[in-house]
């Protein structure tokens, strides 16, 4: 299949440029010369059936497969000028700046406050004043601090699952990232809670480049600005969610978004 | 259309929207047929039906934007499924405006030839579009059926010739009038027919376009540059 690239419209700032992306897991490929932009400020949606390898794809992004051994990324993923596969890239700094969030949500067993202040603490001195403050505006970011304001001292764990993810997203926020990972943000939330993240993402992407990996069409549809179709692998299509979703370029987008698969 | 839908529900209801629409062509085709052939010879009882028939039509109408909605809230189409929707419900609103015009020329038919006034070979007066229009619309239904993007372009073109056909009509009949004040009566049902066949041929064309829109998912509505790159390319 060929790797085709998105026809946007005007030029956008690349946040993070992909070219020729392959990725092991020991012998298995599980990612075949992906290239694709990914645009600064906008929301990024990758779809494509289970094991398509769009988590893969995300979580190369941050160089989260180094925690395991025996999978290994080729090709580039340049970001602010440097590719971030190569050796000597500090990876600490590389995930505080491109902060994930994973499907479940995973607050550590600690009180609010200190899911958010922990990363933050890795990063930074802060004093106890702007700690406070840090705290707040990332809750508030995530749309969390209303219901959360009374009881930061509480378990990040005695919040309800929405609430939970918000959390997880804030603490991502709190290490002020350009870019944030969601890997199936909502899969494990009820409508209204999902609507909020929804609702998050559309004014998260104010000031962050975000990346999204969902099993749901209507939910790339409503929330992203490109829209990439993977399979077996590869990038299918790529390109702006409207123009995907309303006349793809490729007859298996096509199957995919419409029900026709499998 | 393509393959088969994971769902066979899905399929179900989609074919079953156009089964019904395919339907609605049907009997809007042959009220437009069974409406010139009164205008020809005068059959009133036949001019009646058409026009009594024209209700069904209305229902189908209902009826189809009702099932478009449910589908689209139970199933969120999406590419070629939602443009086949979208489509269906415009194509829709072509046809119940074609049976208008065909119940319309019946109720002239009826009354030009109750009145005994069919002077001027009236009917040979529309020959000529009403054959033009015949076959664009039988074109047009067929496009639809069998989803085929190319017919449907030369479709367009098909119409400016019956636009063409109308203008050359209205000139015909205005010199009838002229020479004979005693014609303008019948020459002014005449020309309501004309213009009845003409807005027929317009809706047919209609859905030549969004045949179009279906296949290949541009709306080439309103943008005459472009159906005729289309012929060009």
């Amino acid at each position: 299949m060929p790797n085709p690239k998105a026809s946007t419209g005007a030029p956008r700032v690349k946040t993070l440029e992909i070219a020729g992306l392959n990725f092991f897991y020991g012998k298995a490929q599980s990612l075949k010369n992906v290239s694709l932009d990914i645009h600064e400020k906008q929301v990024t949606a990758f779809i494509g059936p289970s094991g398509c390898g769009k988590s893969t794809l995300l979580r190369t992004l941050n160089r989260m497969y180094d925690l395991y051994p025996g999978q290994r990324a080729e090709g580039s993923i340049v970001y602010r000028g440097r590719n971030i596969l190569e050796p000597g890239v500090d990876v600490n700094m590389l995930r505080a700046k491109i902060g994930m969030v994973f499907q479940k949500p995973t607050p550590f067993p600690m009180s609010i406050y200190d899911n958010i202040a922990f990363g933050v603490r890795l990063y930074e001195n802060l004093s106890k004043g702007e700690m406070d403050e840090r705290v707040e505006w990332a809750l508030k970011k995530a749309a969390l601090w209303e219901e959360a304001k009374d009881k930061l001292a509480k378990s990040g764990l005695s919040l309800s699952g929405g609430q939970q993810q918000r959390l997880c997203i804030a603490r991502g926020m709190a290490v002020k990232p350009d870019v944030l990972l969601l890997d199936e943000p909502t899969s494990a939330l009820d409508p209204i809670s999902t609507a909020k993240i929804e609702e998050l993402i559309s004014e998260l992407k104010q000031d962050y480049t975000i990346t999204i990996v969902t099993h749901n069409m209507q939910q790339a549809a409503r929330c992203s600005d490109y829209t990439a179709y993977m399979y077996l692998g590869e990038l299918v299509e790529f390109g702006e969610t409207d123009q995907l979703f309303m006349n793809p370029a490729r007859r298996e987008t096509q199957d995919y978004i419409t029900g026709r698969f499998g | 259309m393509t393959g088969e839908h994971s769902s066979k529900q899905y399929d179900q209801e989609l074919d079953g929207i156009r089964s019904k629409v395919l339907l609605m062509g049907g009997m809007v085709e042959s009220h437009f047929e069974e409406a010139l052939n009164c205008f020809r010879v005068g059959d009133a009882e036949k001019a009646d039906r058409v026009m009594a028939e024209d209700h069904a039509v209305n229902q189908l109408e209902v009826s189809l934007d009702d099932a478009c909605s449910h589908l689209i809230v139970r199933r969120q189409p999406a590419a070629n499924d939602l443009r086949t929707v979208m489509a269906t419900i415009k194509v829709i609103t072509d046809l119940e405006r074609i049976g208008d015009e065909a119940t319309k020329i019946a109720r002239t038919s009826k009354s030009l030839h109750a009145r005994g006034m069919t002077g001027f070979h009236h009917y040979d007066m529309v020959r000529r579009i009403a054959d033009a229009t015949s076959t664009l619309l039988h074109d047009a239904l067929d496009a639809f059926a069998r989803l085929d993007g190319k017919q449907a372009l030369q479709l367009i073109a098909a119409d400016e010739l019956v636009d063409l056909e109308f203008r050359s009509i209205l000139r015909n009949l205005i010199t009838f009038m002229m020479e004979d004040p005693r014609t303008i009566s019948s020459a002014l049902d005449t020309l309501w027919v004309a213009k009845a066949i003409e807005r027929i041929g317009d809706h047919a064309k209609n859905i030549a376009e969004y045949v179009i829109y279906v296949v290949e998912g541009k709306d080439i509505r309103h943008s005459k540059p472009t159906a005729q790159e289309h012929r060009e390319g």
